[in-house]
C-alpha cells in the first residue's frame, strides 16, 4: 500500500491498541499466533469488531459481529466512510496534509447511507454505525484482514476500501494504528519482496522502471526484460489460448488449488512440457514431464523467509533431505549450468548477500544480524539500522517528505457468481485449524481434531433437506458437482455454505469454485459460489461417521 | 518511571516500581529457584520454593510475585526460608516422579539436603485418582509416603499426559487459558492432596476442548506432558537427548512468521519447541507448528531408520480422518 508491499504494523502494536476490526479473518485458526497478540489486546480492553459472514471461532471473541453477506465489503466500508464524514469524524488535519483525491472519494461514498449499506449487508444500520463512530474515535485503531477480503473477483478495490478507512481518520504511520494483512503461507511476503511477482524485481522494485533495471543488469551482465510477465490466472489464460506451452512449476499444486480445478487441469494436460519441482508427487507433478525432487526449504535448507511483520528471519537446515531431493537453490543453479549460462552453486548466504546490495530496504540485514536479533523488519537500510516497527510514518511528518497518500474511489460489485433459484446457496471456502491448503503438508500428521471435507449448512438448511448431519449430498454449481456429507454449523446462517479446502482428492471443492478473477491482483473469487445441495436417493446410507462442527473445539 | 530502593541479603539494590523481589534478586546475581514461575506466565505463585523472608511480614512471601517495596529487607536464605524450600521440595519429590525436572531444579535440592526417603517407600499407583471428590481424601497408614503416582494417559498420536509427573504447577492451565491459548481445556480439579489437572469431567483428550497447540508441553517443567514421540523412545530406551540437535528456523504453513526450535535425532524430528523469548511466539505455537512436521519425514520406504520404527508402531490405527498423501521419494 502507498507503493509498498508490506502490512504498516508489527504484532506487538496489537496489544495495546484500542480498536480492532478483524475484517474478513478466521485468524484464530488459520493463524493462532497473531490472534494470541490479538487476545492480549482484547485482554487489555481493545474493542473487537468481527467482519465476517461466519460466526467464527474468531468472531466469538468479538464485542460485536457483524455477519455480512459475502462479498459485501465495499458497501460496509463506503457506508462506514460516508457516516464517518457525515458525523463529522473525519481527521480534516490529516487528509489535508497527507492524503489526496479526498473530494472524490466523498463524493463517491455520498449514496452510501447506513440505509443503503444495510440493504446491501444485511446488518442493522446500527451496527455499522458504532463501528463507524468507534473506528473513527478511537485513540489507536487497527484493520486486519486475510483472504476473505482478497480471495474475490475485486480484492483489490476490497483492499483499497479498507486502506481508505484508515486514510479517513488518521489511523496509519502512527503506533498502534494501521493496516494489517496476515498473509497466508509463511513466505508469501518475502516472494513478493524477493521478486516473484511479475511486475517485480527483488527488493519490490518496478521492473518497468530503468533505474532499477539497470541496477540489477549491471550486476547479472545481463539484459532483464523491461515489461511485467503474468500472474498464475493470466498464464492460465495464456495456455488457454496457446500462447504458453511449456510451465515450470516450483511448490504449487495448481492442479488442485486453482478455482474450477478441472478446468486448470485440462490447461496443463494440454502443455508442451512440465516441469515440477515439489517435495511430493502432488497431483501436478503427476501430470509433469520432469519431477525435480526438491529439499523441504524451512528443515533440510538454509535460507530466510518474511513474516506479516516484514520481519525477516533465518530457515535453517536441521535435517538430510531424503533421497535424491535437492535444495531449489543447487536445482535452478544446475539448470542453469546445463542451459549454459552457469553461475556457480553459491550459498544462501551469498545469494542474500547479492540481494542485500541490491534492495535498500534489505541492506542492512546480514545473516549475523539476523541471527542475533530473531529477525528484522524491513526496511533496514544499513547495518547500524535497527529495521522498522511500523511504516508510513513520514505521513505524519510536516512538511511532507514524500507524495501524499491517494483516496480511490471504490464502487461496490457483488459477487460474479449470482446466487438464482437454480442456486441459491452462497458457498464460501476456507480454512480450518489443523490443516493447511490442499493438505499436502498438513496431511501429514495425525491431527485428532480432523475431520472429513463437508458441506457445512445452518441447522435450518438441513431440515429444509431433510436430511441427517453426515448424508452424502451433491453439491452443484454452475461449474461442476461434488459429493460430500452433511454437517451443521451453527456458525452459518440459513443460505450460507461452507467447505474446508483441504482434502480435494475426496472431495474437490475447487470443481465448484469460480475462476473470475480480479483484475488487478489476479486471484480469484473463491469466497462467493452459487450452489444448490441435493439429497441423494442412498445418502443416507452412503453416510459418513463425520464429526460435527459444533463439537470442534477451537 | 517511579524506582525503589530495598535491601536483599544486606545488598541495597533500585528497582523500577512494580518490579517483583525476584526481579530484585535477578538483578544482583541472586539466583533464587522457581517452579512454577515462567517469564511469559503471569505467575500464580503455587509452589512456594522461591519464598524468602521479609522483614516485619508473619508469613514467608513468593519472591516471584511480591512487588518491591521502598526500605524492603529480605532474606533469601534465613534459616526459615531454607526450611521451608527444604520440606517444599522433599513433599514434592516424595510424592511425584521428578526424575526429568532440570538439572537446576536438582541441584537446589541438594543445596538444601532434600531426603524424600525419609517418608517411607512410596504407596503403590492409584487408578481412582480421577474420580475423588473433595472431602473424601482417605488418610494413608502412615507407612509410606503418598503420591500421586498413576497410569499415563495416552489418548492421542500428539501428545501424552504423565500425571505421575505432575507438581500441579498450573503454567500448563495459565499457558492453555489466559496468558496465550485462550483455550481453556483444563483446569485443576479437586482439592488438596486429590487436586490434579483435569479437562471437563475428566473426558480424553479427543472429546475434550483441547485443540493439540502443546503450549502446555511447552511450559511444563517436569515431563509430565511430553511429546507422544518422546515417550514412545523413552519407552523404547532409545531418547538420547545428549545426541540431539536443536537447530531454529521458521514454521513452513502460514505467514505469522513462528521460530522454531527443532529437536533432531538420527535426522528425525523429534520435538518442537519455540523460544521463549521471541517476540512472535513468546514460546507459544499452534497444532500445525508443533506437530505438523511430518510430512517432511515422510519418505516412505526410502530410509526407514530404528526412530520411523518405533513411531509407526505406536500409531494409532485411525491415522486422523484425512486419507495420507504420498509420501515423498
Amino acid at each position: 500500500m502507498f507503493g509498498v508491499g508490506g502490512g504498516t504494523c508489527s504484532y506487538e502494536e496489537i496489544e495495546t491498541t484500542d480498536v480492532i476490526l478483524l475484517w474478513g479473518s478466521n485468524a484464530r485458526e488459520a493463524h493462532p499466533i497473531f490472534f494470541h497478540h490479538l487476545m492480549k489486546g482484547v485482554r487489555n480492553g481493545a474493542r473487537l469488531y468481527a467482519v465476517d459472514p461466519r460466526h467464527t471461532t474468531s468472531a466469538m471473541w468479538a464485542d460485536v459481529w457483524l455477519g455480512l453477506e459475502v462479498g459485501s465489503d465495499i458497501a460496509l466500508a463506503n457506508a462506514v466512510a460516508r457516516e464517518i464524514i457525515t458525523a463529522g469524524l473525519h481527521h480534516e488535519e490529516f487528509i489535508r496534509h497527507a492524503t489526496v483525491g479526498f473530494e472524490a472519494y466523498a463524493e463517491s461514498v455520498e449514496p452510501w447511507t447506513l440505509q443503503r449499506g444495510a440493504e446491501i449487508t444485511g446488518l442493522p444500520p446500527e451496527v455499522i454505525r458504532r463501528m463507524a463512530h468507534d473506528y473513527a474515535t478511537a485513540d489507536q485503531a487497527q484493520i486486519c484482514w486475510t483472504l476473505g477480503i482478497t480471495e474475490h473477483h475485486n480484492a483489490t478495490d476490497n483492499v483499497l476500501a479498507l486502506i481508505n478507512l484508515a486514510l479517513l481518520t488518521g489511523h496509519v504511520g502512527r503506533y498502534g494504528s494501521g493496516l494489517v494483512p496476515i498473509r497466508g503461507q509463511n513466505n508469501v511476503q518475502g516472494g513478493g519482496d524477493m521478486g516473484a511477482l511479475p511486475n517485480r524485481l527483488p527488493g519490490f522494485q518496478e521492473i518497468e522502471d530503468p533505474v532499477s533495471r539497470g541496477k540489477f543488469e549491471a550486476v547479472w551482465g545481463r539484459p532483464v526484460p523491461n515489461q511485467a510477465g503474468k500472474h498464475l490466472s493470466l498464464m492460465l489464460e495464456a495456455m488457454e489460448l496457446g500462447e504458453i506451452t511449456g510451465l515450470y512449476v516450483i511448490g504449487e499444486n495448481p492442479a488442485q488449488s486453482e478455482a474450477r480445478s478441472d478446468h486448470a487441469r485440462h490447461l496443463l494436460r494440454g502443455l508442451e512440457f512440465m516441469v515440477v519441482q515439489d517435495l511430493f508427487m502432488t497431483r501436478t507433478a503427476e501430470l509433469a514431464d520432469v519431477v525435480l525432487p526438491a529439499a523441504a526449504g524451512w528443515a533440510e535448507t538454509d535460507g530466510t523467509v518474511t513474516s506479516s511483520e516484514r520481519r525477516v528471519q533465518r530457515v535453517r537446515k536441521a535435517l538430510d533431505p531424503p533421497g535424491e531431493a535437492r535444495d531449489d537453490l543447487h536445482i535452478i543453479s544446475a539448470l542453469a549450468e546445463r542451459m549454459g549460462r552457469g553461475w556457480g552453486y553459491p550459498t544462501a548466504e551469498e545469494v542474500w548477500d547479492e540481494l542485500r546490495s541490491l534492495s535498500p530496504n534489505h541492506a542492512g540485514m546480514s545473516y549475523r544480524r539476523l541471527a542475533e536479533a530473531g529477525g528484522l523488519q524491513w526496511p533496514c537500510p544499513g547495518e547500524d539500522h535497527p529495521g522498522t516497527l511500523f511504516l508510513h510514518g513520514d505521513l505524519w511528518d510536516d512538511p511532507l517528505p514524500r507524495d501524499p497518500a491517494p483516496f480511490f474511489p471504490t464502487p461496490w460489485a457483488p459477487p460474479v457468481d449470482e446466487l438464482s433459484e437454480e442456486y441459491p446457496i452462497r458457498l464460501t471456502t476456507g480454512r480450518r485449524l489443523d490443516s493447511y491448503n490442499t493438505g499436502v503438508q498438513s496431511g501429514g500428521y495425525s491431527s485428532p481434531l480432523r475431520t472429513a471435507v463437508a458441506i457445512e449448512v445452518a441447522p435450518a438448511d438441513r431440515a429444509a433437506l431433510g436430511v441427517a448431519e453426515g448424508d452424502l449430498v451433491r453439491v452443484v454449481s454452475r461449474r461442476g458437482s461434488v459429493e460430500a456429507p452433511v454437517l451443521v454449523d451453527r456458525s452459518l446462517r440459513p443460505g450460507l455454505a461452507f467447505m474446508a479446502v483441504h482434502d480435494p482428492d475426496v472431495v474437490d471443492v475447487n470443481l465448484l469454485t469460480i475462476d473470475a478473477w480480479d483484475p488487478k491482483s489476479g486471484t480469484a473469487e473463491f469466497k462467493a459460489t452459487a450452489v444448490r445441495i441435493e439429497p441423494l436417493a442412498d445418502g443416507a446410507e452412503r453416510r459418513s461417521g463425520v464429526r460435527s462442527v459444533a463439537d470442534y473445539p477451537v | 518511571m517511579a524506582e525503589v530502593t530495598l535491601v536483599v541479603d544486606g545488598t541495597t539494590v533500585t528497582m523500577p516500581d512494580g518490579s517483583t523481589i525476584l526481579d530484585a534478586c535477578r538483578a544482583l546475581d541472586n539466583n533464587q529457584p522457581t517452579l512454577c514461575y515462567l517469564d511469559n506466565l503471569t505467575p500464580v505463585n503455587v509452589c512456594r520454593v522461591c519464598v524468602v523472608e521479609v522483614e516485619g511480614n508473619r508469613t514467608l512471601v513468593p519472591s516471584c510475585s511480591r512487588p518491591v517495596e521502598e526500605g524492603m529487607e529480605v532474606a533469601t536464605d534465613s534459616d526459615r526460608v531454607r526450611h521451608s524450600r527444604k520440606m517444599v521440595y522433599e513433599f514434592l519429590a516424595s510424592s511425584v516422579d521428578l526424575d526429568l525436572v532440570d538439572e537446576e531444579t536438582v541441584a537446589w535440592m541438594d543445596h538444601y539436603g532434600c531426603d524424600p526417603d525419609r517418608y517411607g517407600p512410596p504407596a503403590d499407583p492409584a487408578h481412582d485418582r480421577d474420580r475423588r471428590k473433595a472431602g473424601h481424601h482417605q488418610i494413608g497408614p502412615g507407612t509410606e509416603a503418598e503420591t500421586v503416582h498413576q497410569p499415563v494417559k495416552v489418548d492421542n498420536e500428539l501428545y501424552v499426559r504423565d500425571y505421575s509427573r505432575c507438581i500441579l504447577c498450573y503454567k500448563c492451565v495459565e499457558a492453555c487459558g489466559e496468558d496465550a491459548q485462550n483455550t481453556f481445556a483444563i483446569a485443576v480439579a479437586g482439592r488438596g492432596f486429590d487436586a490434579r489437572i483435569s479437562t471437563e469431567f475428566d473426558t480424553g483428550l479427543t472429546d475434550s476442548a483441547c485443540v493439540f497447540c502443546g503450549n502446555c508441553i511447552g511450559v511444563c517443567p517436569t515431563g509430565a506432558l511430553m511429546f507422544r514421540s518422546e515417550h514412545e523412545l523413552r519407552l523404547a530406551g532409545m531418547w538420547e537427548e545428549d545426541d540431539q540437535t536443536v537447530t531454529r528456523t521458521v514454521c513452513s504453513y502460514c505467514g505469522v512468521g513462528c521460530n522454531l526450535d527443532l529437536h533432531v535425532q538420527d535426522n528425525r524430528i523429534v520435538k518442537v519447541t519455540s523460544p521463549m523469548d521471541h517476540s512472535v511466539t513468546s514460546g507459544h505455537l499452534c497444532i500445525k507448528g508443533r506437530f505438523g512436521y511430518e510430512y517432511v519425514q515422510e519418505v516412505g520406504d526410502l530410509a526407514v531408520t530404528p526412530i520411523d520404527d518405533i513411531l509407526r508402531r505406536a500409531r494409532i490405527d485411525d491415522r486422523g480422518r484425512y486419507p495420507r498423501p504420498d509420501s515423498r521419494a
